[in-house]
């Protein structure tokens, strides 16, 4: 099968044009002489199959960022019919120079100008023959967001794919003068094929970026919109969530029930009190989930974050981090995976590391489900927001905390350059795509965890056959008398200590497990929360959530990515005794003043 | 004409790049952002407490941080 690498630098809409080309069917797969992975997906180019590569975005061939390394090996190790390269042509005069360096590698090119709709909007004009002649290779103009010049594009990667057999890439690690010659090519060329208008129509950036920026209101105006974000999501989430629950608790009532006489006992429990109960009570935060995201792609998409870099940037510095540290610590409020990921940007080891430390401190989306669920059950709803919001402060403080601490045994002095990129308005069906893609991301997670985890609670809470559900000859409750000892100081009982062993593979199971070992959900269970924890308690219990080793697939990542045993054993160790130390230290003066 | 550091241009002035005193991979990114000899730069804003330099360069806003903006050397009228 004939073989096309997708490559270009980083924020040029590559996988906004991958998705529209592949169709969303990629896959995740190994390849030789490289240790990440890489999507790939197979497509139909007239009448033949052949496969996309998505290679990491890098702004130099011959650069030492080891996305840059993966790129190259890629490139030297596997054979390849068609270099697809894809340009961002509102900034064409950066992006030539990359496309120069390619064409010595001698492997037929076809560049894709993407964001052809921003350039005519900014007024930029090209002259395709002469770019084509330069570039010596075939040029096409396209709008991955918008899906404009795809049929076009695909034709003309058919065509050059035709022609050629396929070749290894020789890359000749050349000297920097060369590479300076390139660039007075490009220059060349760009004002031969491109005429911009003298002043781009950057007017409306700018002037959001006199407030957005503004030395004293920045701050303030930054954290006023996450305020707003949140509210917003609560606002649309709340009556949402509440038809959530009473559409599951109708099928409870009105279908389930009927089964419990056709089945037997113990099925009936596994698959109704064990595997439904659980499993809805976590799908009933789905839509506020599902929101929160929304909410975050928005931002993520429009070009605020690298704003934000630039706002927080001297206060992390003080905490040995960058401002990219706290865009991360945001990404985090989502999924702390992803979040980890993303510091492959950083080159310097150690700050790539403090980083790191500091990124499971995130409030996630699935920590904040247990939350929203146990503020609502145990306090007023004036007071539930406060406390949510005391949560995030905590969370903020135990990752500058952390940063801190540890900041001296992991120094760093890397140079920080961030593109502030032009605001962009995210399409709708972005957005509805963005939010399917949390849905389905949830819907997978559990299938995997959540499932695997409520059936294992409910097997533990009702085995050796005949105890009293969750007691204290069951399973579960030998499990929690082993653990009372350490937890009970602050203030943790058996049944939640086993809801917290859990908690260590997701904390999505946290809310499943406790419906499973009470045998309740929804509103039944708030109610029984409340009178089986006070306030003390619960908020003890939330701070140990909160600061805890938060997933076995942070774990997993944090290996991968530190490629250090030692690394991943300290962030895990740190963080329970922290976890341990800090709800102590509240539970034991809650109580001591008289809580 | 004189040359100054990047980091001691005033908010709102330009000039030219004379000179790009950065290493191996620093000098890599900034040229790929389009930081080149002969270019011209405009100092846009400066964040709070010694934060980092919103600078133009071409059509490109980038932002540094002062002590990496030392290390280029600026034409501009003193
Ligand atoms: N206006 C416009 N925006 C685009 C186009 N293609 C991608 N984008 C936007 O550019 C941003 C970066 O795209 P992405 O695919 O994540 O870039 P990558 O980093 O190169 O993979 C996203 O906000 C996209 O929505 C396009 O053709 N036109």
């Amino acid at each position: 099968m004939k073989r096309i690498a997708l490559l270009g630098m980083p924020n040029t809409g590559k996988s906004t044009f991958f998705n529209r080309l592949t169709g969303a069917s990629a896959r995740i797969g190994n390849w030789p002489g490289i240790t990440v992975d890489l999507l790939s997906a197979r497509i139909l180019l007239g009448a033949d199959m052949v496969e996309v590569v998505d290679l990491p975005g890098f702004y130099d061939l011959h650069g030492f960022s080891e996305d840059e390394q993966v790129v190259r090996q890629f490139l030297q190790n596997n054979p390849i019919d068609l270099l697809c390269l894809i340009i961002n042509a509102t900034q064409i005069d950066q992006q030539l120079p990359l496309a120069l360096q390619l064409r010595r590698l001698g492997l037929p090119t076809v560049a894709i100008l993407n964001m052809a709709d921003e350039a005519e909007q900014m007024g930029i004009r090209f002259d395709a023959a002469v770019l084509t002649a330069g570039l010596d290779s075939p040029v096409c103009f396209v709008s991955a967001k918008y899906g404009h010049g795809f049929s076009e594009a695909r034709e003309t990667l058919r065509q050059v794919l035709e022609r050629n057999p396929p070749t290894n890439a020789a890359i000749q690690h050349t000297e920097f003068a060369a590479d300076e010659a390139l660039l007075a090519e490009a220059e060349k060329l760009v004002a031969r094929s491109v005429s911009m208008p003298r002043v781009l129509e950057h007017g409306l950036t700018e002037r959001i970026d006199r407030i957005v920026l503004h030395p004293i209101l920045g701050i303030p105006l930054f954290f006023l919109a996450l305020f707003f974000l949140f509210q917003a999501v609560y606002t649309l989430g709340g009556p949402l969530q509440d038809g959530m629950t009473w559409l599951l608790t109708t099928v409870h009532d009105q279908v389930l029930a009927h089964l419990q006489p056709i089945l037997p006992g113990w099925l009936y429990g596994l698959l109704v009190e064990g595997v439904y109960d659980g499993l809805g009570t976590v799908a009933s935060f789905v839509p506020i989930i599902v929101l929160f995201f929304l909410g975050m792609a928005l931002i993520e998409d429009s070009g605020y974050l690298s704003r934000i870099a630039f706002l927080m940037d001297a206060l992390m510095a003080k905490l040995g981090l960058d401002g990219r540290g706290f865009v991360m610590l945001m990404m985090g409020f989502g999924c702390n995976v992803p979040a980890l990921l993303g510091t492959r940007v950083m080159r310097s080891r150690s700050l790539r590391l403090l980083t790191m430390l500091i990124i499971p401190f995130s409030l996630c989306s699935a920590r904040l489900q247990v939350f929203v669920f146990l503020t609502t059950a145990l306090f007023s709803s004036t007071q539930a927001p406060v406390v949510l919001f005391a949560l995030y402060v905590v969370s903020f403080l135990t990752a500058f905390g952390t940063a801190l601490l540890f900041k001296n045994r992991l120094p760093s002095r890397e140079p920080l350059l961030i593109e502030l990129p032009p605001y962009r308005l995210p399409t709708f069906k972005q957005v509805i795509l963005r939010g399917w893609h949390e849905v389905h991301h949830f819907l997978s997670r559990a299938s995997r965890f959540i499932i695997m985890g409520v059936v294992a609670i409910w097997l533990l809470t009702h085995l050796p056959p005949g105890v009293a559900v969750g007691g204290p000859q069951s399973l579960a409750g030998i499990f929690g008398s082993w653990l009372e000892p350490l937890l009970r100081p602050i203030g943790i009982d058996q049944q939640m200590a086993v809801v917290l062993l859990f908690g260590f593979v997701a904390k999505e199971i946290v809310l499943g497990a406790m419906a499973v070992i009470y045998g309740l959900e929804g509103d039944a269970l708030s109610h029984l929360m409340a009178q089986r924890m006070d306030w003390v308690q619960a908020f003890s219990f939330m701070l140990f959530i909160l600061i805890y080793t938060p997933c076995l697939s942070t774990v997993a990542t944090l290996r991968s990515e530190s490629k250090s045993l030692v690394f991943t054993g300290v962030s895990i160790v740190w963080s329970l005794g922290l976890a341990w130390v800090i709800s102590f230290a509240f539970y034991q003066s809650a109580r001591l003043l008289g809580y | 004409m004189s040359m100054v550091r990047l980091s001691e241009l005033a908010i709102g002035q330009q000039g030219i790049i004379g000179d790009m005193d950065a290493e191996g991979q620093f000098r890599q990114r900034l040229q790929s952002l389009g930081f080149r000899i002969g270019k011209e730069v405009r100092l846009i804003r400066q964040a709070l407490f010694g934060g980092p330099l919103q600078v133009r360069v071409g059509s490109v806003n980038v932002m540094l941080r002062r002590c990496d903006a030392a290390s280029i050397q600026i034409w501009a009228e003193r």
